[in-house]
């Protein structure tokens, strides 16, 4: 089975022989896909990023590959945030073993800072953020606490 | 009917639970007035005021004392533990050894929800920020049932519709009633879209003006706001949109006859002190009711057999 159809093997990407690949991931939006997954600053993983090349099912994509990590159904649902077209691909031996779609959890719990500067879960007590998922397609967070609304720009609010 | 553990918003709060409060309130009135009871002797309430209250504080105070119960108090944040940096979670959960119930305002919001996670007892939310103070919108309505009538009620609700959480609440609830709202406010202080919107979607009956003049003939119930100076950059702005709020006996002529006009008080210069003594004024009583409401969330919260 191959990897990932839109782009040519050998062209931008090589092929990973265990990780996970998430494709189709709105273009543009791959950073924060990886500061989701809690892939920043300084890292150990093994990492590739391929950002805005086309796409068949989006005009622009990006690819995200992370070596020798499965990730969770947990986090992959994360992803949902800012990319809610994004497939995941398990790779085991260089075969995908397993693809997933994305679905959002009815709430999101530490991810997304609300965007209320007022609201008490912007200031130091011992909570994380919550939202809940008001609707998917597009995406509206609910604050639990404040109850303010957050649907543009949800890439800015994440923690 | 009321199954309640924390009063935090009115959104918490179906029609059925609504009746309930008011029915418990209306029964516990004589109380308010100063019968004695023992109804919470041995109770302790606790009033955790971060931000400076009158009303609320006192009436909640008068709630519990005249039920036999008694009052602890945070009394000013400088030279508590706040100001030592301890954090809210830590303090509700501390006083929440203390007392059978919190109540608090905070000036932050979501702050209520926040001591709900963390308190042992029940908390009574008395306003976080600009977000919910169900117990003001609760003894709104105590008014409107007893001064006026909830079922058909026709109602404007006059003044800053954008930053006042009190009728933000308020028309909330009475789209759980059925009622007419009619929302009177300059251009610049209209109620948010998304509330408009979830009022319409819920069937209610929602018409916007800018003319005081033109509802004042035609509602049940004046609810008046305050509007607040700091909103308008330009004084003479201010006191232009102002005076267009204010009433006056001789600008309630037309009104039916059993107009009430309520206010969540203090208020400025909106309504004239000549309003006073017409049968139309009814913002004292309203205030006054704040006791039998809030004993009756307090007996069916922390009450025996609750």
């Amino acid at each position: 089975m191959s990897e990932i159809k839109d782009v040519p093997k050998g062209l931008r990407v090589k092929p990973i022989n265990n990780g996970t690949v998430i494709d189709h991931i709105a273009g543009g939006q791959a950073l924060n896909v990886l500061k989701i997954l809690g892939i920043y600053g300084i890292t150990d993983a093994t990492v590739s990023v391929v950002m805005n090349v086309e796409s068949r099912k989006l005009c622009k994509k990006d690819i995200v590959k992370i070596e020798d990590r499965e990730l969770l159904e947990e986090e992959v649902n994360r992803i949902a945030l800012i990319a809610p077209a994004a497939s995941i691909n398990i790779i085991r031996d260089g075969k995908v073993i397993e693809k997933r779609t994305v679905d959002l959890p009815d709430e999101i719990v530490g991810v997304v800072r609300c965007q209320n500067p007022n609201c008490i879960s912007n200031t130091l007590e011992p909570i994380k953020s919550r939202m809940l998922v008001k609707t998917k397609n597009p995406v509206l967070l609910r604050c639990i606490y404040c109850e303010q609304p957050l649907t543009d720009r949800i890439a800015e609010y994440l923690i | 009917m009321f199954k309640k553990r924390h009063v935090l918003t009115m959104r918490e709060f179906s029609r059925e639970e609504i009746d309930s409060v008011l029915d418990m309130a209306a029964s516990l009135e004589p109380y308010a007035r100063g019968r004695k009871s023992d109804m919470m002797a041995g109770k302790i309430l606790a009033l955790l005021f971060f931000e400076p209250s009158t009303r609320t504080r006192m009436s909640f105070e008068t709630a519990m004392k005249r039920l036999g119960g008694g009052v602890i108090n945070l009394g000013p944040a400088e030279g508590s533990s706040i100001s030592k940096g301890e954090s809210l979670a830590d303090t509700v959960r501390v006083i929440g050894g203390y007392a059978d119930a919190l109540v608090i305002r905070h000036p932050k919001e979501g702050s209520a929800r926040l001591a709900s996670q963390f308190s042992p007892v029940p908390v009574l939310n008395a306003g976080d920020g600009a977000g919910h103070h169900p117990t003001q919108t609760l003894l709104d309505l105590y008014t409107i049932k007893k001064e006026s009538h909830l079922e058909n009620l026709s109602i404007a609700l006059v003044g800053d519709l954008k930053y006042g959480r009190t009728v933000h609440s308020l028309a909330y609830a009475l789209s759980l009633f059925g009622a007419d709202i009619t929302l009177v406010s300059p251009a610049s202080l209209r109620m948010p879209d998304p509330i408009k919107a979830d009022l319409s979607s819920k069937g209610t009956r929602v018409r916007e003006t800018c003319d005081l003049g033109e509802v004042i003939n035609n509602v049940d119930v004046l609810y008046m706001t305050r509007i607040q100076r700091e909103r308008f950059p330009d004084p003479v702005e201010y006191n232009k949109v102002a005076s267009c709020y204010r009433i006056t006996p001789e600008f309630m002529t037309g009104a039916r006859e059993g107009l009430i006009v309520m206010h969540p008080l203090p208020r400025v210069d909106e309504i004239a002190p000549s309003v006073d003594g017409t049968p139309h004024a009814r913002y004292f009583q309203q205030s006054f009711y704040g006791v039998p409401v809030r004993m009756a969330l307090l007996k069916m919260l922390i009450g025996r057999g609750a």
